[in-house]
């Protein structure tokens, strides 16, 4: 196989970690939306936390994408 | 005028200047590292000239920020983080400053380099493993131990705790050099898809990403704040950890 088409195929499974990523990011939303349901008052202190959970599962998408990355456009 | 999206992140030197056999230039990286220092020291400046006891909103803005970073410390350190709270600050202030200068069409964003944002996540663990070593002495390596766990647990979540305290700076600085790069990579090839669709007969088809770079200048104003925030939250914790052993 050419090391281009290899490339290019190597980044495209390199985007199967999203699967995991959208799961995880919608349980935390999913999350902080009945919890918020459940105690409306509690908004101010949950809101934070739950914009931290979201950056730190974002950090493993954006993980995957340097990998893509590394891979299409290494020599 | 490259259309290649990685092409935005290199770094030209604009003074040559080389010290010893090393390349010590001033960069662009350089420049807006220098620009974002003083855009930020202006501004609190011009903010807080005339101190008022009813605030001016220039000055609100100042105060709120400090205000915010001083809670964030009080929230997640307690008493003793008040030493680092410069330290945050400035460290707040230079990354969120940077993501969004970085943002202005044709600037250069120091934070998509790795080796930047290394040097930050670095100095970062350095700075809280030696306070706590001031702080407890060999006793900090109870932070590897936490409370509460039987013993028998103890072989093999050690070493895993050892290995995710030395991943800390790699996760800090992978997390804000890959926020900003994708982000304007991102930008950058939906601008290129622009162009190319206006070089075709049916130009208002350009429109279209043109509209949607629009959308996500938007969000990535969000992130830019957000990784700043996030960089700064953790560092927090962080600092909690070596000082209030678990």
């Amino acid at each position: 196989m050419e090391i281009g088409a290899a490339k290019m195929i190597g980044a495209g499974m390199a985007t199967f970690a999203l699967l995991g990523v959208g799961l995880a990011l919608g349980n935390i939303f999913s999350t902080l939306i009945s919890s918020i349901a459940r105690n409306p008052s509690a908004k101010n202190d949950l809101f934070p936390i739950g914009l931290l959970g979201f950056a730190l599962t974002e950090s493993i998408a954006l993980l995957a994408f340097i990998v893509a990355m590394l891979i299409l456009f290494s020599h | 005028m490259s259309m290649d999206p990685l092409h935005q992140f290199k770094i030209k030197p604009f003074l040559p200047l080389h010290i010893g056999g090393y390349d010590v230039s001033f960069t662009n990286a350089s420049f807006f590292m220098v620009l974002t220092t003083l855009t930020i020291c202006l501004f609190i400046h011009f903010a807080t000239r005339n101190k008022r006891l009813i605030p001016s909103r220039l000055q609100v803005s100042v105060e709120s920020l400090f205000h915010f970073i001083a809670d964030m410390i009080t929230t997640y350190v307690g008493k003793e983080g008040g030493k680092f709270f410069p330290y945050v600050l400035s460290l707040f202030l230079f990354i969120l400053f940077g993501n969004l200068i970085g943002l202005i069409p044709y600037a250069f964003t120091f934070t998509s380099h790795i080796i930047i944002t290394f040097s930050l996540a670095f100095f970062v663990f350095l700075g809280i493993t030696v306070a706590g070593f001031i702080k407890h002495g060999t006793h900090f390596f109870r932070v590897f131990y936490p409370s509460g766990i039987p013993i028998y647990v103890a072989p093999l979540l050690i070493p895993v705790e050892i290995i995710s305290y030395l991943s800390r700076p790699v996760s800090l600085s992978v997390r804000l050099f890959a926020n900003m790069v994708a982000g304007h990579v991102m930008l950058k090839i939906f601008a290129s898809f622009a162009v190319l669709l206006a070089g075709t007969a049916f130009i208002p088809a350009a429109i279209l990403p043109t509209l949607l770079n629009v959308a996500i200048t938007g969000f990535e104003l969000l992130v830019a704040i957000l990784q700043a925030y996030v960089f700064t939250i953790l560092t927090c914790i962080y600092l909690n950890d070596a000082l209030n052993l678990h």
